[in-house]
């Protein structure tokens, strides 16, 4: 037996699993339509490769993996192409992305497609290969499997983590998954252990969920990984939680699993891999748990782009729905919008009421009970975080650690006073990362301007030596100009190039930033509160402007 | 309406968990009525009244809402601890100039609720003792010591009229507390041992009081058992009193009573489970409430030794609040991810 490790804090909030957990898990029928953003992962959004009007087919490539950390985009079904256009996608911030909008022909007609003889290629191509896949991580996170798996030449992984905790409350598509399609999912776990070559592969899984790891150790009988029961407290599903538990090692703040040997997948990714590398397919679809109040709790495969209204209306909503939670009631997302398509990362869907989900008590003052503290995961002290956060002490938040909260909720959920802690503390990372990406804005203006005085002077001065060498060549022998002139340019391109470069590599980060940021959680904001983020806002239009502006510069000093 | 999660949240709140402190104190005042008459229920009653009332008039004055705050049931705790820290035949204006103080000043000029770094009802006690000394002194003395007992209506005379049954002195009616009796009669000579024999102790400490301490370790249990309060700040607190008096009781047992009667006389177990658990000017982290609590109990016995207070549980609670900021700040526990190698 292996003695487990914890980590500080936890709670136990009511489960609400056994309301879909116990229903087969079904296929959702063909969608009306699919709404399939460009950006559904951690990353470089996809490349569109289609058009409107393009009939696609099953699988097939509808947006390219752009850059390293991103992953493709593929057709869940055959149908048109109607549009290429934006569209509200279940991001926190709900605001429009660029969707590929397909109308499905009902023929659900297969591209060409085979399994893949993994072992028979080399690493690199696997990894390139699941790129191509667009498999991420189902887990919540989304980050590109293959870049997980990238491991550097020096990099040993010790242990193979694979994730089945499935921590918070009302989700119950892991468990299903491993009870109906164990097999399935070993033989996805399989390939990621010729990737990672661990010396140890272990499944966690909570103790809640009996008939999961009875599944999972049939499944893996006479293989020698290990399905290891935890004990049921949120949020060991994190990530950082279940290594510690597992292996009683921490992953570094600011670090990755693998800088400690560590990989960790969840079981979802591991049957998507399997999906791929068995059938060949794309990840075009995932489970889904739709509950709450609903007349049928349960757990369907649904089709990534299926609008969420289609998907809920399997389950029969009851009437009296004050809401919608995208993702589990921890650390989900709160919509009103079903008209938001099913993305990689959705894993559940709940339909709120009054009674299952009553309105917050109103938040009384911090009494430093320090409850929240108590509860936190990552040791942090949230009613200092908190505090700072409220006198928007900005650089405090950061000294107490702000960001190594990983959002969990288990500190608001405890908290007697009823205040939104996670909402101060969003609020307070977005704060900062906007001062970073206004300083960085005001760097690539900087930058871009200099490059450009630079350019002026060095055109000048090539004219000037032009002219000195065509009087030259005028006078003297002819041979010496054509050698002349490439020496005298080519040190210039150099830096030119290297130059720009980083600009465009400065100017894909930020839009990485902006893409993947947290949302501003304005509500709930004193009135200057509200005032100040306005004002960011301004300030940040400003900036974009100042910055396309210095770029408009730049082509036109280009042409000229 | 954009909702932010978690989505759901733990039932308890700030006054469900006041609420329970009170419960708690009720096995305390049973047994304080028991041995001393129902005029701490008076001084009960005054002082939650007063404490309603200026609360209620803070809030208006800082333009606060009323009812979260005037049900959170705090302002009640420092009514209530406030009145179980005075004697409890005081003329009523003792218990309303003290309440009145602890919540306007102490509480609401520092911000209300959870914004005040001292105890208020500890600095309402403190107020009292530094204006009023001798007002403090007069102790009603135990049922069951042959004294001269009052009787509800005569007590209720003495409280909002000042008046005696004619012939009666206060001082006949009344004692010193049995912490500082042996002060004073250590003072003359007398060693803790012969002291002790005296009348007005008991088994543990003073006749009478002991029992309302022990009283209080049971409402403290219970909040312990609810988890209402953490079990490291009382652990602490009592563990390190016990030891310093130990110490001190073992080297020279004539001049230091027993690390037992300093558990059981005076408001120990009070402030244990009571006073030093408040966690507005606690300490929040693990480290620091050791610090805070150890450092409560060292204050307690020199004050209660060597000072000239009769006990040093009030003051030990207002200086370590003092502390509370440093000690926070150089208590801060390591970070998930910054624990090892030092970084
Ligand atoms: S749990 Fe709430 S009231 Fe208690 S210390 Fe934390 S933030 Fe403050
Ligand atoms: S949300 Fe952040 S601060 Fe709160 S418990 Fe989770 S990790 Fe800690």
């Amino acid at each position: 037996m292996r003695t487990l490790d914890h980590f500080h804090g936890g709670i136990h909030p009511a489960e609400h699993k056994l309301e879909s957990s116990e229903l087969p898990s079904r296929i959702a029928p063909l969608p009306s339509l699919l709404i399939l953003p460009l950006h559904q992962h951690i990353g470089a959004g996809a490349k569109v490769q289609v058009q409107a009007g393009d009939h696609v087919l099953k699988g097939q490539l509808l947006a390219s993996a752009q850059g390293m950390v991103s992953a493709a985009i593929h057709a869940p079904t055959s149908g048109t192409v109607t549009a290429v256009q934006p569209h509200t996608v279940p991001h926190p911030s709900q605001l429009p992305g660029l969707c590929v909008h397909i109308e499905p022909d009902g023929k659900d007609q297969w591209i060409d497609h085979a399994p893949l003889e993994y072992r028979a290629i080399p690493k690199s191509e696997l990894l390139a290969k699941l790129r191509e896949a667009g498999i991420v991580g189902l887990g919540g996170a989304t980050f590109p499997t293959h870049v997980k798996y990238s491991l550097a030449t020096d990099q040993r992984i010790q242990t193979l983590v694979i994730n089945g905790a499935e921590c918070e409350p009302w989700i119950t598509t892991d468990d299903r998954l491993m009870r109906e399609r164990a097999a399935e999912i070993v033989r996805g776990i399989e390939v990621l252990r010729h990737l990672a070559e661990p010396a140890e592969t272990l499944i966690g899984i909570e103790d809640n969920k009996p008939q999961a790891i009875a599944a999972m150790r049939a499944a893996c009988a006479g293989s020698d990984i290990e399905i290891v029961t935890i004990p049921t407290l949120y949020p060991s599903g994190g990530e950082k939680q279940l290594i510690k538990i597992l292996t009683g090692k921490e992953v570094p703040s600011g670090g990755r699993p693998t800088g400690i040997g560590v990989a960790c997948s969840n079981v979802a990714t591991a049957y998507a891999i399997h999906r791929f590398v068995d059938h060949g397919e794309p990840l075009i679809s995932r489970q889904m748990t739709v509950t709450g109040n609903v007349r049928t709790p349960q757990n369907i495969e649904v089709l990534i782009g299926t609008p969420l209204e289609e998907l809920v209306r399997l389950a029969e909503p009851l009437p009296g729905a004050t809401g919608y939670i995208l993702g589990g009631p921890m650390m989900g997302v709160h919509i009103d919008d079903l008209r938001l398509p099913v993305v990689k990362g959705s894993n559940c869907i709940i339909v709120k009421s009054a009674k299952l989900f009553p309105p917050a008590e109103p938040a009384m003052p911090c009494i430093r009970c320090a409850r929240c503290a108590a509860a936190c995961p990552a040791d942090l002290q949230p009613q200092e975080l908190h505090w700072f956060s409220k006198a928007r002490d900005f650089g405090k938040t950061q000294e107490y650690s702000l960001f190594d909260c990983i959002e969990c909720g288990a500190c608001a959920y405890v908290c007697p006073s009823h205040i939104p802690l996670v909402q101060y503390f969003r609020f307070a990372k977005s704060e900062i990362w906007q001062r970073e990406r206004e300083t960085q804005a005001a760097e690539i203006a900087r930058e871009r301007h200099e490059f450009r005085m630079e350019r002026i002077e060095r055109e000048k001065r090539e004219k000037a030596e032009r002219l000195a060498l065509k009087e030259k060549a005028a006078t003297a022998a002819k041979p010496a100009a054509p050698i002349a002139a490439p020496v005298m340019i080519n040190p210039d391109a150099d830096p030119d190039d290297t130059l720009q470069m980083r600009i465009d590599a400065a100017m894909t980060r930020a839009k990485e930033q902006a893409a993947t940021a947290q949302p501003r959680n304005t509500e709930n904001l004193t009135p200057q509160q509200q005032a100040k983020v306005a004002e960011i806002e301004a300030r940040r239009a400003k900036f974009s402007e100042l910055a396309s502006n210095a770029g408009a510069d730049d082509e036109s000093s280009k042409k000229s | 309406m954009m909702w932010s999660s978690p989505f759901v949240t733990q039932a308890t709140s700030v006054s469900q968990i006041m609420l329970r402190v009170l419960l708690a104190l009720i096995p305390g005042i049973a047994m304080y009525v028991w041995f001393f008459g129902p005029a701490v229920l008076v001084s009960i009653t005054l002082a939650s009244i007063t404490a309603l009332a200026t609360e209620a008039a803070m809030l208006k004055l800082r333009n606060r809402p009323l009812k979260p705050f005037l049900t959170d049931n705090s302002a009640l705790i420092t009514a209530w601890l406030l009145a179980l820290s005075l004697p409890a035949l005081a003329p009523w204006w003792l218990v309303v100039v003290g309440t009145a103080f602890a919540i306007a000043v102490s509480k609401h000029l520092y911000g209300g609720l959870g914004n005040n770094p001292f105890n208020p009802a500890m600095i309402g006690y403190a107020v009292l003792i530094i204006s009023f000394p001798a007002h403090m002194t007069h102790w009603l003395t135990p049922h069951g010591l042959g004294g001269i007992e009052l009787s509800f209506a005569q007590q209720l005379d003495y409280i909002f009229g000042g008046i005696l049954p004619s012939g009666l002195t206060l001082d006949a009616l009344t004692m010193a507390t049995p912490l500082d009796t042996l002060k004073t009669q250590l003072h003359l000579g007398l060693s803790v041992g012969d002291i002790r024999e005296m009348p007005i102790y008991g088994r543990l400490a003073g006749h009478g009081s002991e029992m309302v301490a022990i009283a209080y370790a049971i409402g403290g249990i219970y909040l312990l058992y609810t988890r209402v309060i953490n079990w490291l700040i009382p652990t602490t607190y009592l563990v390190t009193l016990f030891v310093i008096a130990g110490i001190f009781h073992l080297a020279d047992p004539v001049h230091y009573a027993a690390p037992l009667f300093h558990w059981f006389a005076g408001a120990a177990m009070l402030g244990a489970f009571f006073i030093f658990t408040d966690p507005v000017g606690g300490s929040t982290t693990f480290r620091g409430r050791i610090i805070y609590a150890a450092g409560a109990a060292l204050i307690t016995f020199l004050i209660r030794t060597f000072g000239s207070f009769p006990d040093g549980v009030a003051f030990a609670a207002l200086l370590m609040n003092i502390c509370v900021p440093l000690i926070d700040i150089w208590t801060q526990p390591k970070v998930f991810g910054k624990k090892g190698g030092g970084k």
